[in-house]
């Protein structure tokens, strides 16, 4: 189906699947219980999960296939945002034109970053995309400050020039993006029993481009244009003395995944009209790669997952005072309540880097290929038929 | 490797899944129950803390979510009710917020525009926060100030001194109860003039971000209407931890006083490296070279140690001013925590009882009605004296405290002195003064 064999269509299902769904498979506790806590199906989360995974996705194509591992990535994200809060404040408040101009802008700044940085490879071109995503937060955050707002973003105003639509709306208020008339902010809610499903407009518009940005990638990597990118990564000087120039390739790919990037960097510009420059920092760029890596480089559903991991930490256990976790240890004795409380609080609330910290080295140390190869080993505990097949399909190879 | 079976049935059924999936959408509603976003039940009402625990500020984050705790145990009738029984108005009684309990979520801004959005969008769809607070820069204040207007919520604005905040960013949805740039240069310059003379020549190390120019910008205008020269301003950036090399030139550049337009951190750093290359002790044009930093903190100043000996700053309030309702919060703190509270500690505090006043006098939960119950709104005894919301452009205006480094400092918490309370006249403005210019209030929107 669609040019993808058997088992790739099967894994765009299941993608297609999960993201439709997620509202329900993300709210799996009742609404008031205890357990409300970790529930993470609200829009914003729902949001961040799809465009993160998008971003994770472009990234994945330079990183787990070309083996070119950038730094810097976060500054095309940046730059695909502030391309789509100026469309908001130019042209309209339709989101298409912005996530489209978003990903033109990212490219063609990757283009040119990329253009410079792929002159060399391995840890040289790390640091020079992390010297580039620097440059460019550090212009964002000060010099260039009438483009992009600074420290305090660029955000719509009352004022903006918007040359098709109201500026401002009938209540006088700053008008919201949307789709054709439906603002992605809004929801429709569905009461059942005591659980709260929230379907959100902007979370679906976000999620058709992820189906759409997967299935791209499920392409590239089956094309033979995918091909070349893993020869590049397994060995590049055998393909240059075979006579084979690999810039353009690694070129593309670079420019392709400046492109996700992009598309994820208006997407959340279009979902929350505010573009900052922290997006831009070398952290944020960081984040990707811990993505990737957590979820599994080089797999087609690792980066996914990875992302929704990172950000549930993120939003989730960051979440937990030590209110919440007194309440939870109420039952035990008033002194062992507070050591046990005392322990624990270090790992969780502000302390959430800490646990990602070391999942992550636990992921690095015992699962190379990340959850993705986590899941393979749980599956082949389970049937030992499946998991060989498993291991000679290319879809789920770890990385090198 | 392409495969592709465009069959005449197959086109036709994708069509379909697409269609659909593109047509879902348009079924999705928002739910209008109450005319206004998060509308409370009758038993609890939910407010969001939206402080920085991690990064630069997370000492003034983790000193806003003590007083906030505070504010909602006076409100729900705990402790020894602080301010309450200071307060002007009359209409908090201990029951809570219209008879509910006030509830709390809180979150980490980092101290970053997106992470501070992040945090407010979830305490608004998850949680159901009716209100947010807090911030610790101006960046994240008008993010979140923004979203807030956007997402029919009200915002009280924690510690955010940037002139922007009721200036150019000024939304309908969102209060300040802190001083701003303005106020401060419009309160140290006449101390400046009395102590250093009005003959002066000013160098400037500023921090290069928003609040950076808008202070500097209002040192130098308030500085130079009295006769200052500005020799120099120099930009440093946020994440220099080093001044060296920004202080060096300063002593040939002919300036006799330094102005450190820098916070937390950076002025920690900024100040010790100043006082370790003996700025403090260096003559200049035939005078004493003078250091000045615009916005102090009882932090900041234990950061720096003993440098901040005899250095002018303001601030928006102190611990030790002897009036009723400075007296009340310093004690009900003190009890519970064990130390003095801090000027952000204040703000918080006040904002968060100030929100609860209005809602009760409006008798409504609606943003509409609590932004109608606060503009132009005044009131007294929450230590900074008569105090005017002022409608339009929703800043607070009231005294501002010019303090000095004290010498001999008796504790780590007694590190500043009070020189002067600069009244509210000297540092009112216009409301489209040159400085605030560019923004609109819009009106107030109460969400879905």
């Amino acid at each position: 189906m669609l040019g993808l064999e058997k088992k790739d269509f099967r894994l765009l299902l299941i993608v297609i699947g999960l993201t439709l769904f997620a509202p329900f498979l993300l709210n799996p506790f009742p609404e008031g219980s205890e357990l409300a806590q970790f529930n993470a199906g609200y829009p914003d989360l729902m949001q961040r999960f799809v465009i993160f995974g998008i971003f994770a996705i472009g990234f994945n194509i330079l990183f787990g296939l070309t083996g070119y591992l950038s730094f810097g990535h976060a500054a095309f994200l940046g730059v695909g945002s502030y391309a789509a809060v100026w469309m908001f404040k130019l042209l309209s408040m339709n989101v298409l034109p912005a996530i489209f101009l978003s990903v033109i802008i990212a490219g063609l700044f990757s283009l040119i970053i990329g253009y410079v940085s792929l002159r060399r490879s391995g840890i040289y071109f790390s640091i020079l995309t992390l010297a580039f995503a620097q440059m460019s937060f550090a212009l964002a955050y000060s010099v260039l400050t009438p483009i992009t707002g600074g420290e305090t973003g660029l955000q719509l105003a009352l004022s903006d020039p918007r040359i098709f639509g109201e500026a401002q709306t009938a209540t006088g208020n700053i008008p919201v993006p949307a789709l054709f008339g439906l603002e992605m902010r809004s929801s429709l809610e569905w009461d059942v029993g005591g659980w709260l499903f929230t379907f959100n407009a902007g979370y679906y518009l976000a999620a058709f481009f992820m189906i759409v940005a997967f299935y791209l990638a499920i392409r590239i990597f089956r094309s033979p244009f995918g091909m070349m990118l893993r020869a590049i990564k397994s060995n590049q000087t055998r393909m240059a003395y075979t006579g084979l120039n690999a810039r353009p390739y690694t070129l593309a790919a670079f420019v392709i995944s400046g492109m996700y990037a992009g598309l994820a960097g208006g997407l959340m510009a279009s979902m929350d009209p505010l573009a900052g420059a922290e997006r831009m920092q070398w952290t944020a760029s960081g984040e990707v790669v811990l993505m990737t890596i957590l979820g599994g480089a080089g797999t087609l559903i690792g980066p996914v997952l990875g992302a929704g991991m990172i950000k549930y930490f993120e939003n989730i256990f960051s979440k937990i005072n030590s209110t919440i976790l007194h309440d939870w240890f109420a039952f035990l004795p008033d002194g062992l309540e507070d050591i046990v409380v005392a322990m624990i609080y270090p790992f969780i609330g502000k302390g959430w880097h800490l646990t990602l910290g070391i999942m992550f080295m636990l992921v690095v140390i015992f699962l190379p290929g990340g959850l993705v190869q986590g899941g393979q080993k749980l599956a082949g505990l389970f049937s030992r038929k499946k998991a060989e097949d498993n291991t000679k399909s290319s879809a789920t190879e770890p990385a090198e | 490797m392409s495969n592709s079976n465009f069959s005449r049935r197959g086109v036709l059924k994708t069509g379909m899944v697409a269609s659909a999936g593109l047509a879902l959408p348009t079924y999705l509603r928002a739910d209008a129950h109450s005319g206004f976003t998060n509308a409370p039940g009758d038993s609890e009402v939910i407010l969001g803390f939206n402080v920085p625990q991690t990064g630069p500020y997370a000492d003034e984050g983790a000193d806003e979510l003590r007083a906030y705790e505070l504010a909602v145990e006076h409100l729900n009738g705990g402790g020894d009710g602080g301010m309450l029984s200071t307060f002007s108005s009359k209409a908090l009684d201990g029951t809570g917020i219209l008879g509910r309990e006030v509830k709390y979520v809180t979150g980490d801004t980092q101290t970053k525009s997106d992470a501070a959005r992040a945090s407010a969008r979830s305490m608004i769809e998850k949680d159901g926060a009716i209100m947010i607070t807090g911030g610790s820069s101006s960046g994240v204040a008008v993010a979140v100030q923004a979203l807030c207007q956007e997402a029919g919520i009200i915002f009280m604005a924690g510690l955010t001194h940037s002139n922007d905040t009721t200036g150019k960013d000024k939304r309908a949805n969102g209060f300040r109860h802190f001083f701003n740039s303005y106020m401060s240069g419009a309160a140290l310059a006449p101390v400046l003039a009395a102590n250093y003379g009005t003959d002066r020549k000013a160098y400037h190390l500023t921090a290069d971000y928003n609040w950076g120019y808008t202070t500097e910008e209002a040192v130098r205008s308030s500085t130079e209407a009295l006769g200052w020269e500005t020799v120099n301003a120099v930009k440093t950036p946020l994440t220099q931890t080093d001044f060296s090399s920004y202080i060096a030139p300063v002593l040939n550049s002919g300036a006799d006083v330094l102005v450190l337009n820098h916070y937390g951190g950076n002025m920690v750093n900024s100040l010790t490296n100043a006082v370790q290359f003996g700025l403090r002790e260096a003559q200049a044009n035939g005078k004493n070279f003078e250091i000045v930093v615009p916005l102090y903190s009882r932090l900041m100043a234990r950061g720096a140690g003993e440098s901040v000996a005899g250095i002018f700053g303001s601030t928006n309030w102190h611990w030790s001013l002897q009036d009723a309702g400075s007296q009340a919060f310093t004690r009900s703190f003190g009890t519970k925590y064990g130390f003095p509270p801090s000027q952000a500690a204040h703000t918080c505090y006040v904002q968060t009882l100030l929100y609860a006043d209005a809602v009760t006098r409006a008798g409504s939960f609606n943003p509409c009605a609590v932004v109608e119950a606060l503009e132009d709104f005044e009131f007294d005894g929450l230590g900074n004296g008569p105090t005017l919301y002022r409608g339009a452009d929703h800043q607070c205006f009231k005294d501002v405290l010019v303090v000095r480094g004290k010498e001999n400092p008796e504790n780590e918490f007694d590190l500043l002195e009070i020189v002067e309370v600069t009244p509210v006249e000297q540092v009112t403005y216009d409301p489209d003064h040159p400085q605030f210019q560019g923004g609109a209030l819009g009106t107030c929107n109460p969400g879905a």
